[in-house]
């Protein structure tokens, strides 16, 4: 694994800012992990073809491991909820009971590409690739979500933990992910 | 399919028995609205606001193919287990929808074209909020006895992926199921599977493309012909 010389990491929600005004990129989602709670990789696809390096389904595994264990740290690294004051803030919220969990890495940039990892409350993680311009990611993110817990979650053949083989999950996120490319 | 409406269980049974107390039912597991009103209790011509998530039905769903899937001997048996828990549905559909039809036309079909209308129409309405696709008669002059029901996309499978050892299967066999029990509550003994054609023709467009294939006993063929499609 690889990475380009110039990487930095953001623990924090992302601060939107564009480094390559000089350099026009179009801006593309490159491809989409996911991770299970063991630090496995359950997903990998690639929908742009020359945006990134192509590396060995090994290497994908490798990273998602890699990217598990640095995420569980920086989480323990994150001071801000104390119980104290999150008792506060959702009494506050009133619905709000569970407190946030610290969120750990969640994005992480390079010279070429960024990378964002959303944790949902189970654990599991996705982590997506895009151009470093990319606007919305955000929703991007919410809206695979959405489309693996309606095509995966609600899939009877689909065993937990397991390498996601559903088609009709494929089909429906290379039809959005194209559309938001072609944009 | 802006209004999926799955299968209401019980709500066709009028005479069903009135509330137990509240210590039954901790032994059925049963638990019961506070106000008292059950399922039951509702009238039957209120279909209307009869509308449930297509989400909580997804996840229903999903655990009876799971529950269907256990010790089954392959996928024809898996077929006919989710057949199985469809057929009591449509013996009790056939009623209900029976009697919500304004009191001209609440008699029971008497022949095979009204009673294929009567599911493609009716049945398709209250089940998933719109009309079944397509209605076709077998072209093979050997299966005289053969009809089909076509929907592009079964509201069962909306979220399915079979996987591809299994590619004969299709899980829209639950509605075959009710296919099936209306067909035998109207006296029209059929047998009636779901099979997936989407891969082949016009599959691009439709890939969970379904056919229902109704395949009636020959009395009601016999029946058929000594009437003349009259009814």
């Amino acid at each position: 694994m690889s990475l380009p010389p110039c990487v930095s990491l953001i623990t924090h929600p992302p601060i939107h800012y564009c480094r390559h005004t000089n350099i026009t990129f179009p801006r593309t989602v490159f491809a989409l992990i996911i991770i299970n709670k063991a630090g496995g990789l359950i997903y990998n696809r690639t929908f742009h073809e020359g945006g990134l390096n192509k590396i060995s389904t090994n290497d994908y595994l490798v990273l998602a491991g890699t990217f598990h264990g640095v995420h569980a740290i920086t989480a323990r690294l994150s001071p801000i909820p104390t119980p104290g004051a999150n008792r506060n803030s959702a009494s506050s919220a009133g619905t709000m009971t569970r407190p946030e969990p610290p969120s750990g890495l969640e994005v992480l940039e390079s010279e070429n590409f960024r990378l964002q990892c959303f944790t949902t409350l189970t654990g599991i993680k996705f982590l997506l690739f895009t151009d470093t311009t990319q606007t919305n990611v955000d929703l991007t993110m919410r809206r695979v979500y959405e489309m693996y817990t309606d095509y995966v979650m609600k899939n009877p053949f689909y065993q937990l933990e397991m390498p996601v083989r559903c088609d009709m999950f494929d089909r429906k996120l290379l039809s959005y992910i194209r559309e938001i490319n072609n944009r | 399919m802006s209004q999926p409406r799955p299968p209401p269980t019980s709500s066709g049974n009028p005479s069903a028995p009135p509330q137990k107390e509240p210590s039954s039912s901790h032994a059925t597991g049963l638990r019961y609205p506070s106000n008292g009103k059950t399922i039951y209790h509702r009238h039957l011509s209120r279909s209307r606001t009869a509308e449930l998530s297509q989400a909580s039905f997804a996840y229903l769903f999903s655990e009876m193919v799971t529950y269907a899937q256990r010790r089954v001997t392959g996928i024809q048996d898996l077929e006919k287990r989710l057949n199985t828990q469809g057929h009591p549905l449509g013996l009790k559909l056939l009623d209900l929808l029976l009697i919500r039809e304004p009191p001209r036309s609440q008699s029971r079909p008497l022949n095979i074209i009204t009673l294929l209308h009567f599911i493609k129409i009716n049945l398709w309405q209250h089940l998933f909020g719109r009309q079944a696709d397509r209605l076709e008669k077998s072209s093979d002059p050997d299966a005289p006895d053969e009809y089909m029901i076509i929907d592009n996309e079964p509201l069962v499978n909306a979220y399915i992926s079979v996987p591809k050892e299994m590619s004969q299967l299709n899980c829209a066999a639950f509605v075959a199921g009710i296919i099936e029990g209306v067909c035998d509550g109207a006296v029209f003994p059929a047998r009636v599977t779901a099979h997936s054609v989407g891969s082949k023709e016009e599959g691009e467009m439709w890939p969970g493309k379904t056919v229902f294939l109704v395949k009636f006993q020959p009395e009601v063929l016999e029946r058929e012909a000594l009437i003349g499609g009259k009814g």
